[in-house]
């Protein structure tokens, strides 16, 4: 981001810097060879090459290695890399909680991280927690419930929910609500989660 | 078919997509060369686009093209100048502030986004206006005249009552806000072929809107919807942002997909209309209402105009020989409202009913009683009779688990510590409507049942509710019923809008089920089966694979002799802080009159996010615009409160679960509206209750509740 918020202040397009780039001659490309390259898009390859990160991830317990650009965030990372489309985009902003994700078992919004700042950790998301065609009881919970209606919160709901449970945050009704009330639900299924959340924390229900 | 156990037969039958994310919402789909669009959207209020410069753009990584008014496809129903509805890239014009202007498409989100910052556009300001009260003010002044009066017995009759309230009342703009963000991908193929993957409540209608704008036939356009992650009434239409979206797939050739931001979710996508309101309440000292006067004032845009039904519930909702009503919308510069859950009703429901309860207080009268006493016998309105309504048993249930008899008449006497406890009723009443649709059914030798229906699930239970409808009448379980929608391809259903899915898509699936299981009979008959054999065993009997049959159903001659409405009370129970003015609901119970529940477990939920979404409007909900610049100021998650978790108490559903004799072969009336219509009035009328303070603007802030 910032790269490229300097190259629009010089006014200079990445094509143009290409073109005069010493970096040219050490690919051993003559100028003219450059200037068509940069004409036919090739420019952009080389562009990529440079401005792309490794990047190492594991995410329900598959390894991806690829190559991200660093502004691409965690969840459009998920989205539209590797097409994990069960975190859901809400805002953007961290304030709704759509996008929440486990990073190394913690809750994380996944739109206020990186890609390239999860390096090396373990990322589980919706798709992720049930074991084969065995719900994870909160899901299994969520069903039973009715923890949603149109269910775009829910996947983030059900991370939240889990992680809730995990860290010991249910021991009240008004407990869970506290604890719950970064993940946003506008059809207003709240006391459905909470009923989920209690069944599941009180070890009542097995998928 | 894909496997689905239901473990309870009310369980909604798409919840397993929806909790192991398999659940696809528009965005989610992969489609070859797949490119991003993003918005440029306009920085002035008012005024003219003078220049547009998008070389930078053009020229940055991974941008396919820039299209704008400069260079856009052709759109011919666009190609004449001015009218309405809004013509995206066809004008110069600026409207409101945030207006889309340009979308950049990138081989990335990310790139799309960075080239959008480089368009460079200049402008030539116009003066503009985006406060509502402020222009409401200046019609006054200019006597501009609204909607015909509608008018019964005595005009404004409440002046001379022997007990008379006139109070103003005052709604901010509301912001719809699902929790998916608005967008499309569209895919425009050589020989005019368009696909779409949208966010609608009416995959029908963005067919419609699509073909009628690029005017191509409606058969070339496939619109897909099949998980729709809310609308609340903002994606009845076809917005200029799909639009845009589908003139620059068309423009460059390839699939192109546009998420707006949540910042664009309150300027392009539609509002709750802000309104001023007065209501005139007359009464005898009795209690008896003698007169009713509502007039209110409507937001609408300078571009387009847009109406709802404020007023309407003023007519009808109690037993009055004199009533008047007039409505009348009011410009701003601001994008063009859309209808928000319970729409007008809902806005004119918190007037009415805080007035009603401002009447009862004036009377001495428990609140209660007063609404008991003026409960009307039939609609005086149209002068015909209620086809069903069991309001005062609605009100006796109600009152009873919220425990009104702890309520004490006069205000601020409940008091426990800093905290100051009150009770309110409200009621909420919605137009049962019955569309027309149609439903294929198709009835299949394996022991499945497979239902086509091109209505929408915005979130309510669609699919669920059909399902329960065909199983009961087929005796198939729900697990071996597929209900198919999101489809334009699918017989045609109108958008899902107006609490009338259940009772309009759902008579067609009646009658499919009544024609399957007739035929069935026939052919039980014919092969000398027992009439009452298990429909495989006849199928197989028969050698037929499957059978199948398409059924249109609307409503008949019965509408014309009922009025036929759904009611909800609502009690809220609130405690005040005494020192903060904060306002917690502490209790809620609705109570839902709309005839027989279908889907048990969907219809409830429903009720609790009728109620939730209530406590935002009543609390929390409120579009802050800088009039100075015309902009938004609160237009994230972090500034335009919505109710979290922690805001929500207990609540309780009850249904009084009557068949309505006359409205539809289940006798289920929709609820989508009357679980929030009111709602906001009780909330209001508990904080009176509770402070002896009337907040008569909404949200009920804090501010508002210290300084009241």
């Amino acid at each position: 981001m910032q790269s490229s918020d300097q190259e629009s202040n010089h006014g200079d397009s990445r094509r143009d810097f290409l073109k005069k780039s010493s970096l040219i001659t050490a690919i051993a490309l003559t100028p003219s060879v450059a200037v068509k390259a940069a004409e036919n898009q090739a420019d952009e390859r080389f562009a990529e090459l440079f401005e792309k990160i490794p990047l190492n991830l594991t995410v329900n317990n598959k390894n991806y290695k690829s190559a991200v650009e660093p502004r691409v965030t965690l969840l459009d990372y998920l989205r539209e890399e590797l097409h994990l489309t069960g975190t859901k985009k809400g805002c953007d902003h961290g304030q709704c909680g759509a996008c929440t994700v486990h990073v190394d078992g913690e809750r994380v919004n996944s739109c206020l991280s990186l890609a390239v700042m999860n390096e090396g950790k373990k990322i589980t998301t919706i798709e992720g927690l049930a074991n084969g065609e065995e719900l994870h009881p909160m899901q299994a919970a969520f069903i039973k419930h009715d923890g949603f209606q149109c269910g775009y919160c829910t996947p983030g709901q059900i991370m939240s929910a889990v992680a809730c449970v995990n860290e010991g945050h249910t021991n009240s009704r008004a407990e869970i609500s506290e604890y719950m009330s970064g993940n946003i639900c506008r059809c207003g299924a709240y006391p459905n989660i909470v009923d989920a959340i209690v069944e599941v924390s009180k070890g009542g229900i097995k998928a | 078919m894909e496997k689905r156990v239901l473990k309870d037969a009310n369980d909604r039958v798409d919840g397993i997509y929806k909790v192991t994310g398999k659940a696809k919402y528009f965005a989610e789909y992969e489609l070859p060369g797949l490119t991003y669009g993003v918005l440029v959207t306009s920085t002035i209020t008012k005024g003219k686009i003078t220049s547009l410069d998008t070389k930078a753009a053009e020229k940055a990584p991974g941008v396919v093209s820039v299209i704008s008014h400069l260079n856009k496809p052709s759109a011919p129903a666009y190609e004449q100048e001015g009218g309405s509805p809004f013509k995206i890239f066809y004008t110069d014009k600026i409207f409101f502030n945030g207006q889309p202007i340009a979308i950049v498409v990138a081989n990335t989100f990310e790139r799309a986004t960075y080239a959008a910052s480089l368009v460079k556009v200049t402008y030539a300001k116009e003066d503009f206006n985006t406060d509502f009260e402020k222009a409401v003010t200046d019609v006054k002044a200019k006597k501009l005249q609204g909607q015909p009066e509608y008018k019964r017995g005595v005009e404004n009759a409440y002046k001379t009552a022997e007990v008379k309230i006139e109070a103003k009342y005052h709604l901010p703009i509301e912001t719809h806000n699902p929790m998916e963000l608005h967008g499309i991908i569209a895919d425009w193929r050589p020989n005019n072929q368009v696909t779409v993957y949208a966010k609608t409540q009416g995959v029908k209608a963005t067919q419609g809107t699509i073909a009628n704008v690029f005017k191509i036939p409606i058969e070339n356009i496939q619109v897909n919807s099949e998980f729709v992650g809310g609308g609340f009434g903002m994606a009845l239409r076809t917005w200029p942002l799909e639009i845009a979206t589908v003139m620059a797939s068309k423009h460059i050739a390839k699939p192109v997909k546009l998420v707006i931001t949540r910042m664009q979710m309150f300027t392009m996508v539609g509002n709750r209309p802000a309104a001023v309101q007065t209501i005139g309440l007359g009464a005898n000292k009795d209690g008896t209402l003698t007169g009713i006067t509502h007039r209110a004032f409507g937001e609408t845009s300078a571009y387009e105009n847009f109406t709802e039904g404020v007023v309407n519930m003023a007519k009808f909702m109690y037993q009055c020989d004199n009533v008047n009503t007039q409505y009348t919308v009011v410009p701003v510069d601001l994008g063009v409202p859309i209808w928000m859950r319970g729409p007008g009703e809902a806005t004119g429901a918190f007037a009415l009913e805080s007035a009603i309860d401002e009447m009862a207080h004036a009377l001495d009268m428990d609140p209660l009683e007063f609404r008991i006493k003026n409960d009307p016998e039939k609609d005086q309105q149209r002068n015909k009779p209620f086809s069903d309504k069991n309001i005062k048993e609605a009100y006796r249930v109600g009152a009873q688990k919220i425990g009104w008899n702890e309520r004490k008449n006069k205000p601020g006497s409940l008091i426990d510590g800093q905290w100051k406890y009150g009770f309110g009723v409200s009621i909420g009443v919605f137009n049962a409507n019955r569309g027309r649709a149609s439903v294929k059914g198709i009835l299949k030798a394996d022991g499945t049942l497979v239902l086509q229906s091109a209505t929408s699930d915005i979130g309510p239970g669609t699919g669920t509710g059909m399902t329960l409808i065909a199983s009961k009448l087929l005796g198939i379980p729900g697990d071996k019923i597929k209900f198919e929608l999101g489809d334009s391809s699918l017989p045609p259903a109108p958008s899902q809008g107006g609490s009338a899915t259940l009772s309009t898509v759902g008579s067609a699936v009646n009658d499919v089920c009544v024609s399957l299981k007739s035929t069935i009979a026939e052919l039980a008959a014919n092969s000398n089966m027992d009439a009452t054999s298990n429909f495989v065993d006849v199928l197989k009997k028969n050698n037929l694979p499957q059978i199948e049959v398409t059924k249109q159903s609307q409503a008949g001659k019965e509408r014309e002799d009922y009025s036929m409405y759904s009611f909800s009370i609502h009690f809220v129970k609130v405690k005040v802080h005494s020192l903060t003015g904060v306002v917690k609901v502490d209790k809620i119970v609705s109570v839902g009159d709309s005839g027989s529940i279908v889907s048990p477990k969907t219809a409830r939920s429903q009720m609790v996010g009728g109620a939730v979404g209530g406590v935002g409007m009543a609390l929390h909900e409120e579009s802050i615009i800088d009039h100075r610049y015309g902009r938004y100021i609160n237009n994230n998650f972090a500034d335009y409160h919505v109710p979290v978790n922690a805001d929500i108490p207990e609540i309780e559903v009850h249904f009084i679960n009557k068949p309505d004799p006359y409205i539809n072969p289940m006798g289920a009336k929709g609820m989508g509206e009357i679980a929030l219509i009111g709602f906001s009035a009780a909330v209001a009328n508990a904080v009176f209750n509770a402070t002896g303070k009337r907040i008569r603007t909404l949200p009920i802030t804090p501010d508002k509740v210290l300084a009241g």
